[in-house]
């Protein structure tokens, strides 16, 4: 791969760039100041940290995804939390299968939960997830598939705008009922859990921990470069037209029923592979991942961080988690408060999100540095 | 003179008086003690006791025998070792609280060990139970001869035989009659007469009670050596026509139960969308805090019966206009603080507006606790109608229906037979045309925006009697709100009102063959793939202003 044209995406992309180095500077810091640091010294991040760290990473790629879609191209999805549940799913099979014997009953053939509702064997869909490479696959697979049927039949009958949030909350919602059904196979209501070991290491060890909160951020750096390249080219530029006058841009010949749809897989599979790398560390899926607010949550990081900036999306889902992780813990009673107001405070006042506040600060003191100048010369 | 005369009628006119009074003490202790019969040890003394108390017409006859008797089937009979009476307890705490069943009179407080149960067995009491069905075939209230007809379908012993044709000679009600006549033929469907057994199947035709399909099944099965249960074919086969004919009505019946539980879903769809069909249908305005909007109106309903918790019966009367007020009041007060400042950035409004939900939700969270509140429901909205034996509405579904269509047609005629309605409807069509003409348009924004909000408030009433009150209940329906305004058309009532039933009756159909959460999610998708068909709903309203 060559390095310059790396480097070329992110050139005039300034914070972007601090942004990417700020997480590249977590995952060089996290590993040492929680293995090589000794734990009575005051440095010392404790596993639980790592893992808080590692789930916040996870979310700021899905916010990239959801920025994708909804700052660049003006898709609103109410969905998205049914990508990451998906992508999510199919990390935790994988992961189910690999505990082999070692579950209460003893059985190397099926998962527990079949084994308690009587089944005899595994259904069709379970099959192959015991490979690594195979459910690697299926986490970009199943989430893009789906992304795929539901944008193709979406954008060809040209649903928009708020209509197609609410059928994608429809989506989720229906998701959410059935991966509660006990017979569809998914553990119904408790989900999947108990996981030992992810390619043959133990979940338990610090070092397989670190080594994936190490992996998220990869993966982060990985999808905003993606991301960044996508919105830099020229079909990037189709994009925003289409967010911004679609009957026009289709008017100049442009098919933007493909364009969304490109769009719209790539993020879903962005969204797939986040969950994917979420499952892991936290050691649990269960349907209420699927749950339409968790969808609409995703939406609030992204608005409040600065829509139609990439690293907005990653500071955004970083400040609402962790607020959210300070609040619950702190005062339990305010925190829905404190979402809610949030949410109407940063559509009413501020559109712009905190990047945009930033910008704002920093635009009106070039205005009166260049104002002083020009006084001082007159 | 005159005074002996006087003393001598007062003797003649007192003795028949004290007389009486010695014999009816002396017939009442022959009572009691025939009574206190029941509490031997062997059940055939039981049964004889029984048997006395039935066939001397003077202890037939006295009211406190179907009290008796009734305690003594259910187990509810106890005997009273210190006071050697029966006794029936009211209450159990660290003794008994017990009352003399004969006498009425409370015998106060007495040590548990103190009351033993006067026991019964399966056959007696089956007896006993036909005892009370014949006193109360004798009664004159029409409920409860039906009642006992009913019980005599159940018991079906040949027994009650001659109990029963003497009442169906007696009986004038038609219904009764029916009942009586499927109970006669249920205990001669055992006779040991051919020709007897063919016409009592033969006159079960059209007797729906799940009583009478499993006798006829019983008769058309085989026994455990390969038998029929039945030896004559020509009774073989009448049973099997009847079984036939009455399975066809019963499956007939159990769609119209179908129906009108699909009705009674889309009732109460039609009840919590046709809000939102003001707000988002209407004025555009993607309303997500909804769902709260009804619960809002839910609580109010439960904060009105903790006021007046001695008129419950009138508390929904008084419920729906103070929800609605309270609701529209939260309603115009978001319009006039918010969303007019987001008009024309529709993801902007769902976004704040759920913002305002999640505050809600809170709010009630931190007021009335996280747990559910119960809301009591009115007698007059409890109980059961029941059509026929194989079909019953119970009464809450059937106003919950009638509800939703008056509110319905209260905001169609609000729309457009009222000044405000004409208004509302200019502002939408044409705001600038609207404004011009001299219509406060910020006004009647916020009316509306009241207006569904306070019918949201409305739907929150009837909901408090199907579901539980708690935080969470508007997120149960915010989804499904949203559906039926899509699907029925944004911006049409009739569109919604369409929906909703629509939604309903094939939620319900299909619920028997898929299970309850399968059918909702294949409705889910269909309505998923039915917005690509009509990106509009099924009813889209035409014109310029569609797209504004």
């Amino acid at each position: 791969m060559d390095n310059f044209k790396i480097l070329s995406l992110l050139r005039g992309d300034r914070p972007g760039t601090i942004t990417l180095a700020l997480v590249i500077a977590l995952c060089a810091i996290v590993p040492v100041l929680n293995l090589l640091v000794p734990p009575d010294s005051p440095f010392y991040l404790s596993s639980y940290t790592v893992t808080l760290l590692g789930k916040y990473l996870c979310f700021a790629l899905l916010a990239l995804a959801v920025d994708l879609i909804w700052g660049y191209c003006g898709i609103l999805s109410l969905g998205h939390g049914a990508f990451f549940a998906l992508g999510g799913y199919a990390m935790g099979m994988y992961l189910m299968r690999q505990i082999g014997d070692r579950g209460v009953y003893g059985n190397s053939d099926l998962p527990d939960f079949m084994v308690f509702l009587n089944w005899t064997e595994l259904p069709w869909y379970w099959l192959g997830f015991d490979m690594f490479w195979f459910a690697m696959l299926m986490v970009a697979v199943v989430p893009g598939l789906l992304a795929f049927v539901f944008g193709y039949l979406a954008f060809r009958s040209r649903v928009t705008g708020v209509y197609f949030s609410i059928i994608t909350q429809a989506m989720t919602y229906a998701l959410m009922l059935a991966f509660f059904l006990n017979n569809a196979g998914f553990g119904g209501n408790n989900g999947l859990t108990d996981f030992k070991e992810i390619a043959g290491f133990s979940l338990q060890a610090e070092s397989t921990r670190i080594s994936l909160f190490v992996l998220s951020g990869a993966a982060l750096v990985l999808g905003y470069i993606v991301c960044r390249y996508i919105i830099s080219s020229k079909l990037g530029r189709v994009l925003v037209a289409v967010r911004d006058a679609e009957s026009r841009t289709r008017f100049m010949g442009y098919r933007v029923e493909h364009y969304k749809l490109f769009v719209f897989v790539v993020s879903a599979v962005l969204a797939g592979i986040a969950g994917a790398l979420y499952v892991p560390q936290v050691g649990i899926i269960n349907p209420g991942e699927f749950s339409p607010i968790n969808s609409i949550e995703i939406i609030i990081w992204v608005a409040l961080g600065g829509r139609a900036t990439l690293y907005g999306a990653i500071i955004g889902a970083f400040v609402v988690n962790y607020g959210k992780t300070y609040f619950t813990g702190a005062f339990p009673e305010l925190w829905l408060f404190m979402l809610g107001a949030l949410f109407v405070v940063s559509t009413l006042f501020f559109p712009k999100g905190l990047v945009g506040m930033v910008q704002q600060w920093q635009d009106s003191r070039a205005n009166k540095r260049a104002r002083a100048a020009v006084e001082g010369v007159a | 003179m005159l005074v002996r005369i006087f003393a001598l009628l007062l003797a003649l006119l007192s003795w028949p008086v004290t007389a009486l009074a010695e014999l009816s003490s002396a017939a009442n202790a022959d009572y009691e003690k025939a009574v206190l019969g029941l509490n031997q040890m062997s059940f055939v003394k039981k049964q004889q006791t029984l048997n006395q108390l039935m066939n001397t017409p003077a202890f037939a006859t006295d009211p406190r025998t179907v009290p008796v008797l009734s305690a003594f089937a259910e187990g509810q009979l106890f005997f009273s070792k210190s006071a050697q009476r029966l006794v029936t307890i009211e209450a159990v705490n660290e003794g008994m609280l017990t009352k003399d069943i004969l006498t009425g009179e409370s015998l106060g407080v007495l040590p548990k060990t103190d009351g033993k149960r006067v026991l019964i067995n399966n056959g007696l009491r089956g007896q006993v139970k036909g005892a009370l069905a014949g006193l109360q075939l004798a009664s004159s209230d029409n409920a409860t001869r039906m009642a006992a007809a009913k019980s005599l379908i159940v018991a079906s012993d040949t027994a009650f035989l001659p109990l029963l044709d003497n009442a169906i000679a007696q009986e004038k009600e038609e219904d009764v009659l029916r009942s009586l006549a499927v109970a006669r033929s249920m205990i001669q469907i055992k006779s040991e007469d051919v020709e007897q057994r063919r016409k009592a199947v033969e006159s079960l035709e059209g007797a729906l009670e799940p009583e009478v399909i499993t006798a006829l099944t019983a008769i058309t099965g085989k026994t455990g050596n390969g038998d029929f249960v039945e030896p004559d074919e020509s009774v073989r086969n009448a049973a099997q026509a009847v079984l036939t004919s009455a399975e066809r009505t019963r499956a007939a019946y159990k769609s119209v139960e179908d129906v009108i539980f699909g009705v009674s879903l889309g009732s109460v769809l039609l009840l919590s969308a046709v809000g939102l069909a003001i707000t988002f249908g209407v004025m555009g305005v993607i309303n997500m805090a909804h769902g709260e909007m009804m619960m809002i109106g839910a609580y109010t309903t439960y904060v009105i019966q903790q006021l007046l918790p001695h008129h419950i019966e009138y508390s929904l009367l008084l419920a729906v206009p103070a929800a609605f007020l309270v609701a529209g009041l939260v309603g115009v007060v978001m319009e006039r603080g918010m969303i007019r400042y987001l008009y024309g950035r529709p993801l902007e409004t769902l976004l704040a507006t759920f913002g305002i939900s999640l505050i809600l939700q809170q709010a009630a969270r931190s007021i009335f606790s996280p747990l559910n509140k119960a809301v009591s429901t009115p007698e007059w909205m409890s109980g059961l109608w029941e059509i026929n034996p194989a079909l019953s509405i119970t009464f809450n579904r059937f106003y919950i229906i009638i509800f939703s269509l008056l509110v319905f047609a209260g905001l169609i005629i609000a729309l457009k037979k009222t000044m405000f309605g004409l208004q509302m409807r200019a502002v939408t069509q044409n705001r600038a045309m609207a404004s011009s003409m001299g219509i406060r348009t910020g006004w009647v924004d916020a009316m509306t925006f009241g207006l569904g909000s306070g019918i949201a408030g409305i739907a929150g009433v009837a909901l408090s009697q199907l579901t539980n009150v708690g935080p969470n209940l508007g997120q149960a329906y915010i989804v499904d709100s949203f559906m039926v305004v899509v699907f029925g058309g944004v911006g049409n009532l009739f569109g919604t009102l369409f929906g909703a039933l629509t939604l309903g009756i094939a939620n319900k159909l299909m619920e028997p063959m898929t299970g309850a959460v399968l059918a909702k999610i294949l409705v889910l998708v269909f309505i998923i793939l039915f917005i690509q068909r009509k990106p509009r709903g099924m009813f889209a309203l035409k014109g310029r202003f569609v797209e504004g």
